[in-house]
């Protein structure tokens, strides 16, 4: 340990701490633009110039170690004398017209320029124009106001894991871009945004619509993938206008994926569901509460006496609440049999019954970073799990070895050890012979190097990822990757698809031996259906199959924020309240219960969805759906240890023989990022992403030209009797007889499985 | 010449007059590569080396003049692992010209240097970076290498020694900043040439993150000397703390301008008379003595000053390259510190606050005060915006566009003044 004084202030640190690190735990300020806790140091903006006893020059506090008996300054004469200086020079060539930029009013020039900037300017030259760059939906540019700290670009480089923005040029005709002036694609690319520091990068989609200090910041969770990042809502005028990260180290430390940020314009969309709705005699109209509830409940209870009580099923998005969940569940062990799933994007039940606990990341989110070798099995990670990638990458960085049994090789922004690409059928396999090269049998090829690969390193992990988990034999990559976990004492997980995939097992949103699972409940129509936030031809695994089911019945009852396909096979549409509008409890992928308060009140006649599952419960005539606060709900749902219902293993883990491969071409359809669910399939911005782009069927160079097409193409795709016409992709790091064909989509709800045979045909 | 001056080209021009000197054949002649046969026959322990170099006060030709001794003990001993050492010939400071001629005439003296140096600093591979706009240098370079490596100079086992070294030319695009150490590591890496912030110095994180030592060209063609004969009468060619022989640039109003390697502690007067005095016989008003980037000194206190590192210094100004600029009477200071404000403003890398805004800022002012639009508070301002650049960027760059300015304020002052009084120049 080292001790120094700082203005004054004596103070014993670590050997390696800077000047800066050193005056931010003591709680003193030093000014500074280009320095950032989770970017490497730049020292370019010299604002944190501060005086060192004996060093001739004033010193950069970011770059300088402290040395033992360093005596540091930081408000001496010298000191100031040159962070005014600098502070000078940065606002020569700024545009000095706060009022009329966005980031006025939370921007750090204007804020230190009030403590280190002049009345008056001596610059009387002309001022420096940069031109504007277009660099996409989510970012505005406004290049003049830059001021060279490079945070973009070095959040680029260290974070992101692309280099998307650079630095042309030299001195004054130096300018921050992209390159060759392309959009940025990176799905982390809007924490530039806070990054930096003045109002050259911006929020496009909240550019100018609010000042700062006219939001109300309200806590919140994010409501999209497993991470449960930590998020600031800001409203205004009781709507959601941004969404901010909230630090924490733990979980997003201080960044949100661009889809935690910017899906908030779902929030606004014009398809909210403002009042309920009924059909009566095929036609919709608006109704009040008590008349939708009523219908309701009448529906049901007809199907009840009519059909039976296993004859209604309940269908839920693994988005909702654990409060809502946890009703779901009370309400369908009350009038059904206990037919209620969330896992609707799943094919393969068969592991159920063996299952001991809620499938989890097996370890805390911090600790992915800290990894040593790592096996993915079916994952598109960055897609998936956009801030998990982000650990992952680190801890590449770091020296850890990635390994991936993958039906896509899409790019992780890291070096991977060894990743086996191969079709869906074959990951069954591969992941055998893994098995098989741990358990001492020679196995040559890329499986034996994953093998090797694993056997490297203290801590390790094999992780079961989004593909996996929809795939039809995801029953035995479950045993076999809890086999090979075991052969290498390495910690196996699941990276939760959903901001509550652990909270809806935990709160009882799965069927137990009586219920039907998601995949019965559609196999074997059921006549009435309650869906919970779920859109359910884009959520679930065999979109064909689930419309066939939803039109057949008798009574579908929606709960939804939106009003949406649900109009073709639903008979009662009851608005409840996204994430934003109601409290609730998402368990995130860790398995971290983190509860939130609504951020506005409910829009319209909108009602939180406890509440009117509550009401429903009532008008049931069950017991126990008396509670006045969706506390007392989490109290019920989520009683006890937490932890010890976290359990991946199963009772006993046996994977069927591996089978002969089926002919024909097989789809691989995973989800793109920004339809993974309902909020942000309707945010503005993201939708204009081009990874929101219209689904083609990618194929490889081989397989593409088997079926007699080339690439730009348009073909027929075909699962049942369902059919779409795409264009033709190529992608020749796709495995043989694949076709890449994203589901979630609206352009590809008409077809069957994810990851089941699909035909390609010429079109016309 | 009557009198022969003292060190004339005894050090790096030795066999400038000899037909096609730059041929190993003909350097091989005059005892090339006799230093390097030395220190392989004798296995000269590296520490024998350096201390040699230490006793010759041999002292950094690029422009900073570090002990070249000191700076080779900073390479760790008993790294594991790659060092490289580099040699910088990326010289863009207007009025220096002389590593482009040691190339040109004497390429294989600077090879030998590198080969020793390697030997002396455990590096098997050297580069040498070359400035973009001196294409014939790089050229005469690679063929010299070409010519090493033939006769087993260069490379894997050099002369039967169990010695491997080899040579990397590398030519550069022209940019100023890349002449800085670490701007021109970048630049060898293939990014932007940007200087890196200091600490880690080269010695500990250098070219791709390994130790490595940058010298400049004229200081590793010097090292073949020392070896062969000793560092003390390197340091007899020119006085205490300032050994050997200099090369000095001398360009401007000068009869003869051209390259001079004479002794380190040459009166001006006689390196003035040796380029043939000021042009025409016309009074020599001001020189600029090491490169446009150190204070202008005018010519009373110039004629006094004996060519060294520390009698330049003393006078307020550096040594630097030797790049020697002079100035006769019919120069207006305005317009010469115009010129110069503009390199700077052209060649800030941006990077840095200061440098960046700065350079621009001082560049406009002045270039008012030349047009006639100069105001009286503008003098002072410069003043302040040259101590503002000063001392807070992260290379030297911002110091050398700062520096002219101060130079030319504190003896000029009065031009100025007249300039922005009358609207025109007073010469």
């Amino acid at each position: 340990m080292l001790n120094i004084e700082i203005d004054g202030k004596q103070l014993t640190v670590e050997p390696g701490t800077t000047i800066i690190d050193a005056a931010d735990a003591a709680g003193i300020y030093i000014p500074r633009f280009c320095y950032h806790k989770k970017l490497s140091v730049a020292a370019n903006c010299r604002m944190c110039l501060v005086q060192v006893e004996k060093a001739p020059k004033p010193m950069p506090a970011c770059a300088t170690p402290v040395t033992d008996g360093m005596k540091v300054m930081t408000r001496s004469e010298t000191a100031l004398k040159a962070q005014k200086a600098v502070m000078e020079f940065l606002l020569i060539n700024h545009p000095l017209d706060c009022p009329i930029c966005d980031q006025g009013g939370e921007c750090q020039l204007q804020d230190l320029a009030v403590g280190y900037g002049m009345g008056n300017s001596r610059y009387a030259e002309e001022k420096r124009v940069v031109l504007n760059k277009n660099i996409g939906p989510l970012i505005s540019t406004d290049m003049t106001r830059c001021i060279h700290c490079t945070r973009c670009v070095r959040f680029g480089q260290e974070i992101a894991g692309i280099m998307e923005m650079g630095q042309i040029g030299r001195g004054e005709h130096s300018e921050i871009t992209t390159f060759i002036e392309s959009s940025i694609g990176s799905e982390l690319s809007g924490n530039i945004i806070d990054l930096c520091p003045v109002g050259a990068l911006t929020s496009k989609p909240f550019r100018y619509s609010a000042r700062g200090w006219e939001l109300t910041t309200r806590p919140s969770i994010s409501p999209h993938d497993g991470l449960g990042a930590n998020l600031a809502v800001e409203t205004k005028n009781n709507s959601v206008f941004r969404v901010l990260p909230r630090d924490n180290e733990e979980i997003n430390e201080c960044w949100l994926s661009d889809k935690d940020r910017f899906a908030y314009e779902g929030l606004n969309s014009p398809e909210r569901l403002q009042r309920p709705m009924v059909k009566r005699y095929g036609e919709w109209r608006e109704c009040d509460w008590p008349e939708a509830l009523e219908a309701v409940a009448g529906g049901l209870k007809r199907v009840r006496s009519e059909n039976g009580d296993a004859q209604i099923g309940a269908l839920a998005s693994p988005h909702a609440t654990v409060e809502e969940l946890y009703l779901l569940h009370k309400l369908m062990h009350g009038i059904g049999n206990g037919n209620v799933d969330h896992r609707l994007r799943q094919s393969d039940f068969s592991a159920d019954a063996n299952l001991q606990g809620a499938p989890w990341l097996g370890m805390a989110i911090a600790e992915v970073e800290k990894l040593d070798s790592v096996l993915v099995v079916g994952s598109t990670l960055r897609a998936d799990h956009p801030l998990l990638a982000h650990r992952l990458r680190q801890a590449v960085k770091r020296g850890a070895q990635l390994n991936l049994i993958n039906p896509v090789d899409d790019d992780l922004l890291c070096d991977v050890a060894n990743k086996a690409i191969v079709a869906p059928d074959a990951m069954v396999q591969t992941l055998d012979q893994v098995r098989r090269a741990l358990a001492g049998e020679s196995v040559a090829g890329m499986a034996g190097s994953i093998a090797a690969s694993l056997r490297q390193g203290e801590r390790k992990a094999v992780l079961l990822g989004n593909l996996a988990q929809h795939h039809p034999r995801y029953a035995d990559l479950h045993a076999m990757a809890q086999q090979v976990a075991e052969l290498l004492g390495a910690k196996f997980g699941f990276l939760g698809e959903a901001a509550n995939s652990v909270g809806a097992y935990l709160a009882g949103a799965v069927p137990d031996e009586a219920g039907m699972n998601a995949a019965q409940m559609l196999e074997e129509p059921r006549r009435a259906y309650i869906l919970l936030g779920t859109e359910a031809e884009l959520d679930s695994y065999n979109p064909a199959k689930t419309l066939a089911a939803l039109q057949s019945a008798q009574l579908v009852v929606a709960l939804s924020p939106y009003k949406h396909h649900a109009l073709d096979y639903a008979h009662v549409l009851l608005p409840v309240a996204p994430f934003s509008e109601t409290s609730g409890t998402f368990v995130s992928t860790e398995g971290r219960a983190q509860s939130f308060s609504a951020a506005v009140k409910p829009l319209g006649e909108t009602r939180p969805a406890w509440k009117v599952l509550r009401v429903l419960g009532n008008l049931m005539e069950l017991p126990g759906f008396d509670y006045e606060s969706s506390e007392q709900v989490r109290a019920e749902a989520l009683h006890g240890d937490l932890s010890a219902k976290l359990n991946n293993r199963l009772k006993a883990p046996v994977a069927k023989p591996v089978g002969a491969a089926a002919g024909g071409l097989q789809r691989i359809g995973e989800v793109p990022i920004y339809h993974a669910d309902s909020i942000v399939r309707r945010a503005a911005a993201l939708q204009k992403t081009a990874a929101a782009g219209v689904p083609t069927a990618a194929m490889n160079g081989e397989t593409l030209d088997r079926a007699g097409v080339v690439e730009g193409m348009d073909v027929i795709v075909c699962q049942g009797a369902g059919s779409v016409v795409l264009k033709a992709a190529r992608d020749d790091r796709l495995p043989h007889d694949c076709v890449r064909v994203p589901a979630g989509h609206p352009a590809t709800a008409m077809l069957g499985g994810m990851l089941d045979e699909i035909v390609v045909e010429r079109a016309g | 010449m009557a009198n022969t001056p003292k060190g004339q080209n005894e050090v790096i021009f030795h066999s400038i007059h000899l037909p096609e000197s730059w041929k190993l054949a003909n350097y091989l002649a005059v005892g090339g590569y006799d230093a390097l046969k030395k220190v392989l026959a004798e296995k000269m322990p590296p520490d024998e080396i350096i201390s040699q170099l230490k006793i010759s006060a041999l002292r950094g030709r690029g422009g900073a003049g570090f002990p070249t001794g000191l700076k080779w003990s900073f390479m760790p001993r008993n790294y594991e692992g790659d060092k490289y050492l580099v040699c910088n010939s990326d010289e863009g400071e207007p009025g220096t010209f002389k590593d482009r001629d040691i190339i040109l005439y004497n390429p294989h003296q600077l090879i030998e240097g590198m080969i020793i140096g390697g030997y002396t600093l455990g590096a098997k591979v050297g580069y040498n970076y070359i400035h973009g706009e001196i294409w014939e240098a790089y050229e005469r370079f690679e063929e010299a290498l070409d010519e090493a490596r033939a006769a087993g100079l260069l490379g894997k086992n050099i002369l039967g020694s169990g010695l491997d070294f080899d040579i990397h030319a590398h030519h550069g695009f022209g940019a100023y900043v890349c002449g800085e150490e670490t701007a021109l590591l970048e630049s060898i890496e293939g990014k932007k040439g940007q200087p890196r912030f200091k600490p880690p110095f080269p010695a500990s994180f250098g070219l791709y993150g390994k130790p490595t030592t940058i010298n400049n060209t004229e200081t590793l063609a010097s090292i073949p000397y020392i070896v062969r004969h000793g560092g003390q009468k390197f340091l007899d060619l020119g006085k205490p703390n300032n050994g050997g022989t200099k090369i000095f640039s001398v360009s401007g109003h000068v009869g003869k301008p051209g390259n001079y390697e004479v002794a380190m502690g040459t009166p001006f007067s006689e390196l003035l008379a040796m380029a043939g005095g000021v042009r025409g016989g016309r009074k020599l008003k001001a020189v600029i003595p090491g490169g446009s980037s150190v204070p202008v000194l005018p010519a009373e206190i110039m004629m006094q000053l004996t060519m060294d590192y520390d009698s330049i210094a003393q006078a307020g100004s550096y040594l630097g390259a030797g790049s020697v600029i002079v100035m006769d009477d019919t120069v207006c200071m305005v317009r010469a510190l115009e010129r110069l404000s503009y390199f700077y403003f052209e060649e800030s890398c941006g990077q840095c606050t200061p440098c960046r805004e700065g350079t621009g800022w001082l560049y406009r002012i002045i270039h008012r005060i030349e047009h006639g639009l100069g105001r009286p508070e503008d003098l002072d301002l410069l003043d302040s915006l040259a101590g503002n650049i000063s001392g807070r960027t992260i290379c030297a760059l911002g110091d050398a566009a700062a520096m002219p300015v101060q130079g030319m304020l504190k003896h000029f002052r009065h031009e100025f003044e007249h300039h922005i009084q009358h609207k025109k120049c007073m010469v």
